[in-house]
């Protein structure tokens, strides 16, 4: 925020330049109307002239003004600008009030900032006062659910784990949909690091001041190379001038599974084996009724604390903040410590001209992380048997023997699932700094332009240890040595460094050209990335350590850059007006030199009509503005980063060839694919901002067409003509349509009480339009999608004609009484068979409609609100109902019961043949509406002595979901719902005291 | 302080404009892959990136078992030549039956295979791999380019036998081709990759070229049974050709009978001989085999890891009351079984009598009524990771058992069907003399020797079976006595019918995979599909 005011403030200092003359000074105090603390770097300018000046550290200023001044206007930014006549006043005390109209906001876009009013493009931002509350460990959960178009799903309930991140539904197919996560300038790379698979889970939520999330190409092309799947700004806090503050909250929370997998008990698998089971398999019924989920789950207690102090030290603003996370699962074993720093100091030097912002990160942490096989292995573990044995080995846990096996154990049978997690140890070390600094130099020749270098780099190293004992059944005697002797367990090591540097440098011209009443503003730069990764190989260790396979390499540094230069021009005409246009050039290293660089164009116009004669004096329309824009974006995230020569890859010591009595390393050439080049994405975007009743009502309508071409798409290679049958390449098209909504509604406001509702709604339409170079009609489309059953069973397909990620199954057929028959599918294409060809796409994950709504009550002291979501048109794969759910799998043919979905309850199929895996029977509606959050609060004001701010707080997030869907969850990105790692539902009570 | 602050714009400036010009900082490489300048730098690199055409073969990628594999869009241990090759040769006729759901699988059995079966589509694929990298080799050998790499000498030679071997397995993956799909595209080192699409070849074409190719490659080819073990030599160039030549008829519709008596005689007459125990050919020290195999695909258990090959036809077979350390592995897959038709072809299918008759069927059924359970159907306990003396195979996941493309036996019943045929430079009585050796081995004694009135064509048809049932011959064997498709011969489940059932006449050739019809324009789908 520091930076934006600081801009303001030059903007003032420039137009104070000329110098007229002066009789006498005024001076005078501006402090905020709630608490009377002196505001600082506020502009204190004479009305009628480009004259004035800003306030100290304690709130004042001094002012020299003419004779024939009347009056000074005293303006800040987020708060209400005043106007004071002087009469014969010397001495000017204001308070100023902080503004409730967010059109007054500042948005941080890319290289640089713009009023709210004076955006062209589709930006969304949400601020700290707006963020979700509760137990929030990773900073995108702050605002899901609040911005339209934009979908944030976590990825499981596991701590500490990442989001799929969705806007406008993502641009690509086989390249990332990963929108680019840009930090206090310095963009991210959004990839994990060995020990933490999700980067931002690094960066404590509290530090966090305000998301700015680019939509359409106007606001993203300025960061071309990676804006296809849009952008988002995040903006740490900084720290402030004036009396130092603290901040200091403890958060406890409480965990627990809110849903389990619907599997059968002890004594129905016991009645389902009696019935149906051959007499070798009732003969292996044991007499326990354990409920394995029940073993493999807990209630997880958790804490967080943090701890923030900011003011300034000789004139320097600081903010320094702390952070502990304790964090363990409801898997049991599961644990997330977490310990954040973060530094931050942005004086203000050399008379107002050269503004530094640096900004630290630390984090660290600490992880063990649970076998996660155990939630597929609790779903399917006979519940007729004990969770301890009476024997001594495997651990003690009761495991599926075979006298005659090699290890005792019985092959292909699933493990203990107590025993997965209790006997195995996995655990990482994480850290990782990020640093940036940003200079802003306000020429002293020629104050109108601003050079503004902002460097960075992103360091982290992940490390770990992955143990298993050698009495665990998972891999006991798992390798015999030379010597013929066993030996079990794991022992294992790991180790990533991540080391990504960044450069952006640019000047930023501004100019009033008052002969045509407009300004113009111009930014031209130059920008660097550096990625690079170091993956360190160690050998694969038994639990005693013994070598069971080396690696050929000791490291593997995998890198790539990006270079690019950039430009912007925006012309504000009348204040009425503003065209927006932007051009960047970017190169990566992922492309031949040929295909290299890429230019990526945008352009924009907005119409302020509330600024026409016509509505200036309407009481009703507060605000109202039209824009349009559109652009290009590109795309090489998620694809291969030296793929355009053939390069020969090293087999491992277990991948030899013998010829005579030796063995001979062998060396692949390796598909490639020379043309590769930029993946484009063509926005088109109109909306109409509108605020009605002094914005007691606001909202944003907003169309969108999005065109992405040379898709990168990984496709077939006719046969002989290269080293992959599937290569990555710029084949194809695709397009997503949508509508967004936002509204902002204020119902109630009164000195008491103050109601706010805020909605949105978005509606995405994807269509795949090419997908390979020849349009051949029986080539149904690329299938993907494992699912569990069967050795390759693929569900998804990427089809022409068809929405992206649509499933490609069989029609089940159904008797009258609705229940689905065994095995048989319609033939779709009437030949008589049943194969691959009666396949039909149908439905898909990615939901037509998303909703989000939320609404806060704040009443004298007390504050409640919710925040709820839903889905509609969304579609799932219920694989652990196809998967466990019929009777082959209870009764296994390998000789060992497992315990399976209560779908066989419903289908009784028998699980014979494959194609039953592949029904549309098990693809199942799951739109839903979830509530997120509810929260409650309570603020005691002052205490201790007046000294210090209390207020309390109690969440309960995944409160509860109402969803036809069968299955645990209904969100699992991706669309395949396979032992999903249950979300918690979430009890949290906060405190929070500052002074 | 004006004159700092200029200094630091002006420093600032230049900072950005020097930044800007190294744009050749885009220019990258990978830090532990190479170029091929670097591969093949030296005589070591060409045996290394030979030795992975030779293992295109035996491993799904360059991870043991698997990890970083060679084909896309498949299982990776589903991959594996000699695993898709058996189940398209095998699962297709009454050798063999599976209970499993794999895509595609049971499609072998039903008879009513598509062109986007994953299967046929891995199997297509896997094969133009190797060919692919048979190309790569040769360019890569080719005289100018030893010359300018400055390889010379004992070198170069050793490199040109590698260069011919390469053409040989190119051969051999064109004739596994021609006979599963017909008519398919071709590459050859001349076509440089990804320039042009390939021109598709018909099957008469392909079956010149490979004639062509393998007596152009004979003289240079290492002299039978002199070259390292793993490695052809020209007893493989005359077993593939002795067996094409046997299948002319199929594959050109003119017989060549003649040729193959010729061939297979010169196999036979290069001095190879029967092992004496029929029981102990797919054993995990069966790389000793080599008076009898011609040609083997290499694995084993700790260097030539792969969940395909000899490791699947081990663990597949066991389930039921099987006991897996019986056969030196950890746990059996319980998957692959055998039908009542195959069982018939044994009068005494105990092994008693025939020690070929490798048959377990304790608690299974000689009928099957449903294919998914395994205990229906007689279990085949041909392969196993046991040495011959009892002791075991080096890990118990990965088997070491060799697996022979081509061995003796083959081409005592190549001579003696192409006699029985009509072809002309051999005799009935060496061709009976052949059969009475195969089957004194097998009865280990003279008790199973035939008559020569009784070593008709259709018996040599059952014979063949009894000696290489579950080696990959059967579809091919069954498609040139008539009995693939039509209803002179049915099996159990032969056409997805229990009691079997004929089959339309074009699925004696598998479809050309969609996936390669959707990306080359040149090709023409086989009629049918």
């Amino acid at each position: 925020m520091n930076m934006k005011k600081t801009l303001v403030v030059l903007l003032f200092a420039i137009i104070g330049i000329s110098v007229s003359a002066q009789d006498r000074t005024v001076t005078g105090k501006v402090t905020d109307t709630r608490d009377g603390t002196p505001l600082v770097a506020v502009s204190v300018t004479v009305k009628g002239s480009n004259k004035g000046t800003v306030t100290a550290a304690d709130g004042t200023f001094s002012i020299k003004v003419s004779s024939k001044t009347t009056t000074l206007v005293i303006s800040y930014l987020n708060y209400v600008t005043k106007e004071v006549l002087l009469d014969s006043k010397n001495i000017v005390n204001v308070a100023l009030s902080q503004s409730s109209d967010q059109l007054n906001d500042v948005v941080v876009i890319g290289y640089g900032s713009v009023r709210k009013k004076d955006l062209t493009g589709s930006v969304a931002t949400i601020s700290a006062k707006d963020f979700n509350t509760g137990a929030i460990s990773t900073p995108e959960q702050l605002i899901a659910g609040k911005v339209a178009g934009v979908s944030i799903i976590s990825n499981s309930g596991a701590p500490g784990s990442g989001s799929t991140i969705r806007i406008r539904g993502g641009a690509s197919l086989n390249a990332s949909n990963d929108p680019l996560i840009v930090i206090d300038g310095m963009p991210i790379d959004a990839g994990g690091i060995s020990g933490q698979a999700n980067a931002l889970a690094l960066i404590n939520p509290n530090d966090i001041e305000s998301f700015s999330v680019l939509k359409d190409a106007s606001a993203a092309a300025i960061y071309g190379a990676r804006a296809s799947n849009g952008v988002i700004l995040i903006t740490t806090k900084k720290g402030k001038k004036g009396a130092m503050k603290v901040d200091f909250s403890t958060q406890l929370s409480v965990a627990t599974v809110s849903k389990k997998a619907d599997v059968f008990n002890a004594n129905e698998i016991r009645s389902i084996v009696i019935a149906n089971g051959t007499s070798a398999l009732k003969s292996l019924l044991g007499v326990a009724n354990t409920d394995w989920q029940d073993q493999i789950y807990q209630t997880a207690i958790n804490n967080e604390n943090n701890f923030s102090v900011s003011g300034a030290v000789k004139n320097i603003p600081y903010r320094f903040s702390y952070g502990y996370l304790d964090q363990r699962g409801v898997l049991k074993t599961d644990k997330l410590t977490r310990n954040t720093v973060g530094i931050n100091l942005n004086p203000t030097l050399l008379n107002n001209h050269l503004t530094i912002n640096v900004n630290y990160k630390l984090s660290s942490s600490q992880s063990n992380f649970a076998d996660q096989g155990a939630i597929g292995a609790a779903t399917s573990f006979d519940p007729t048997q004990p969770v301890k044995s009476n024997s001594s080995r495997f651990g003690g846990y009761w495991e599926w023997l075979d006298p005659n096996s090699s290890t005792g154990l019985k092959s292909l049978s699933p493990k203990n699932p107590l025993g997965l997690l209790m006997q195995r140890q996995n655990n990482s070390n994480v850290t990782r700094q990020i640093a940036s600094a940003l200079f802003d130099y306000k020429v002293h020749f020629l104050p109108d332009l601003h050079v503004v270098l902002n460097t960075g780099f992103d360091v982290a190293e992940g490390k770990g240890t992955n143990v298993t004992n050698d009495s665990a059944a998972s891999s006991y005697n798992r390798f015999k040595d030379a010597s013929n002797k066993f030996h079990g367990g794991v022992n294992t090591q790991y180790l990533q460094k991540r080391s990504n540097s960044y450069l952006n440098a640019y000047l930023n011209y501004a100019k009033d050209i008052k002969a045509i009443g407009s300004r113009l503003e111009l930014v031209a730069g130059y920008e660097y990335q550096d990625y690079k990764t170091t993956n360190y190989n160690y050998s694969d260790l038994t639990y005693d350590k013994t070598v069971v396979s080396s690696p050929n390499f000791e490291s593997n540094v995998p890198e790539y850059k990006l270079i690019s230069f950039l430009g912007r021009a925006n012309l504000n005409i009348l204040n009425k007006y503003i065209i927006t246009a932007s051009v960047r050039q970017d190169g990566s290293s992922k492309f031949n030199p040929d295909n290299r660089y890429a230019l990526f164009p945008s352009g924009a116009i907005a119409w302020k009509l509330k600024e026409e004669n016509f509505l200036q004096s309407s009481k009703v329309v507060s605000d109202l503005k039209l824009r349009a824009s559109y652009g290009v974006t590109g795309q090489q995230d998620g694809i291969g980063y030296y793929d355009y020569i053939s390069y020969y890859n090293l087999g491992s010591n277990s991948a030899q060839y013998q010829f005579g009595n030796s063995y001979y390393p062998i060396y692949r050439p390796n598909g490639y694919y020379y043309n590769r080049k930029w993946e484009q994405t063509a926005t088109a975007n109109v909306a109409l901002d509108f605020g009605l009743f002094d914005n007691r009502v606001s909202g944003t309508i907003e169309a969108y067409n999005r065109t992405t071409t040379d898709l990168l798409n990984e496709i077939n290679q006719s046969a002989g003509t290269n080293f992959s049958n599937k290569i990555v390449a710029n084949v194809g098209s695709m397009e997503n349509k949508g509508v967004e909504l936002t509204l902002n509604f204020q119902p109630v406001k009164n000195k008491t009480t103050t109601w706010d509702v805020s909605f949105n709604a978005t509606y995405n339409k994807n269509q795949i339009t090419k997908l390979t170079i020849s349009d051949d009609p029986t080539y149904s489309g690329a299938r993907y999608g494992g699912i569990s059953g069967g050795t390759g069973n693929t569900i998804l397909i990427q089809s022409v004609g068809y929405k992206r990620g649509s499933y490609f199954v069989y029609k089940q057929v159904y008797n009258a009484a609705n229940k689905p028959i065994d095995g048989l599918f319609a033939d779709l294409n009437r030949d008589g068979i049943i194969n691959e060809k009666d396949l039909y796409q149908y439905k898909g994950n990615d939901p037509q409609l998303f909703f989000g709504a939320s609404s806060s009550v704040s009443y004298k002291k007390w504050n409640a609100g919710f925040v709820l979501r839903a889905n509609v048109g969304n579609y799932m794969y219920n694989n652990v109902a196809s998967s466990s759910g019929t009777l082959r799998n209870i009764l296994n043919p390998i000789g060992y019961i497992n315990n399976g979905s209560k779908d066989y309850l419903t289908s009784g199929f028998s699980g014979n043949g494959s194609n039953y895996y592949l029904s549309d029977y098990y693809v199942q509606n799951a739109s839903f509406l979830r509530m997120d959050n509810i929260n409650v609060g309570y603020n005691f004001g002052k205490v201790l002595h007046n000294k210090a701010n209390l207020r309390i707080s109690a969440n309960i997030q995944n409160a509860f979901i109402i969803t036809k869907y069968k299955g645990l969850d209904p969100e699992v990105n991706g669309g395949i719902d396979n032992n999903f790692y249950p979300r918690p539902r979430t009890v949290v009570l906060g405190l929070n005291l500052n002074f | 302080m004006k004159n700092n602050t200029f200094k630091i714009a002006i420093a600032t400036v230049f900072t950005v404009f020097i930044l800007a010009s190294c744009t050749k900082q885009l220019d990258l490489l990978p830090t532990n892959d190479i170029t091929s300048n670097q591969v093949y730098k030296d005589a070591t690199g060409y045996k290394q990136a030979f030795a992975k055409v030779y293992a295109s073969f035996a491993l799904t990628g360059n991870n043991g078992p698997a990890g970083n594999g060679d084909i896309q869009g498949i299982d990776e241990g589903t991959s594996d030549f000699l695993r898709l090759y058996w189940k398209a040769q095998e699962l297709s006729t009454d050798e063999a039956v599976v209970s499993w759901g794999d895509p595609g699988i049971q499609d072998f059995h039903n008879m009513n295979w598509s062109a986007s079966n994953p299967m046929l589509t891995g199997l297509y694929y896997r094969s133009f791999y190797q060919i692919t990298l048979a190309n790569d080799f040769i360019r890569q050998a080719s005289d100018a380019n030893l010359a300018t790499r400055g390889i010379t000498g004992t070198d170069a030679d050793n490199i040109k036998k590698y260069r011919t071997e390469a053409r040989f397995l190119r051969a051999y993956q064109y004739a596994v081709l021609m006979d599963l799909f017909g008519s398919v595209p071709f590459v050859t080192e001349a076509d440089l990759l990804g320039s042009v699409l390939p021109k598709q070849k018909t099957r008469t074409e392909l079956f010149t070229y490979i004639e062509t190719e393998l007596k152009a490659i004979e003289a240079d080819l290492v002299d039978a049974r002199k070259n390292e073990y793993g490695r052809a030599d020209k007893a493989a160039a005359w077993a593939l050709l002795a067996r094409i030549y046997l299948n002319a008829q199929v594959y050109i519709g003119t017989a060549k009978n003649t040729e193959a008596i010729t061939y297979a005689k010169k196999v036979i007459d290069a001095g190879y001989s029967l092992i004496s125990d029929y029981t102990k050919l797919m054993r995990a020290d069966n790389n000793l085999n080599t008076s009898e195999f011609i040609l083997t695909i290499n694995y084993d258990g700790v260097k030539t890891q792969n969940w395909g090959g000899t490791t699947f036809l081990t663990h597949a077979p066991i389930g039921g009351s099987m006991t897996a350390s019986g056969f030196g592995v950890d746990g059996g897959w319980g998957g692959l079984r055998t039908t009542k038709a195959f069982a018939d072809k044994f009068t005494d299918i105990t092994g008693a009598t025939d020690k070929r008759a490798q048959i377990y069927t304790n608690g299974q059924s000689a009928d099957i009524s449903d294919l998914t359970k395994f205990t229906d159907g007689y279990a085949i306990t041909k392969y196993k990771n046991i040495k011959a003396d009892g002791s075991a195979g080096s890990s118990l996941t990965w088997t070491d058992i060799d697996f022979p493309i081509f061995r003796l036996s083959e081409m005592y019943l190549i001579y003696a069907e192409a006699v029985s045929r009509g072809g002309t430079g051999g005799d009935a009585t060496t061709a009976l003399g052949y059969m009475n050796t195969m089957r004194q081995r097998a009865y280990g004694n003279t008790s199973g020797n035939i008559t020569s009135a009784q070593l008709t064509t259709d018996f040599i048809l059952d014979e063949r079976s009894r000696e290489l049932y579950w080696e990959g011959f059967r579809r091919t064997d069954l498609i040139r006595y008539g009995k693939f498709v039509e209803s002179t011969y049915l099996w159990p489940w032969k056409g997805g019918v229990k009691g079997g059932t004929s089959v339309d006449a074009y699925r004696k050739l598998y479809p050309i995979p969609s996936s390669d019809i959707s990306s080359n324009t040149n090709l023409k789908q086989n009629t049918g599909y």
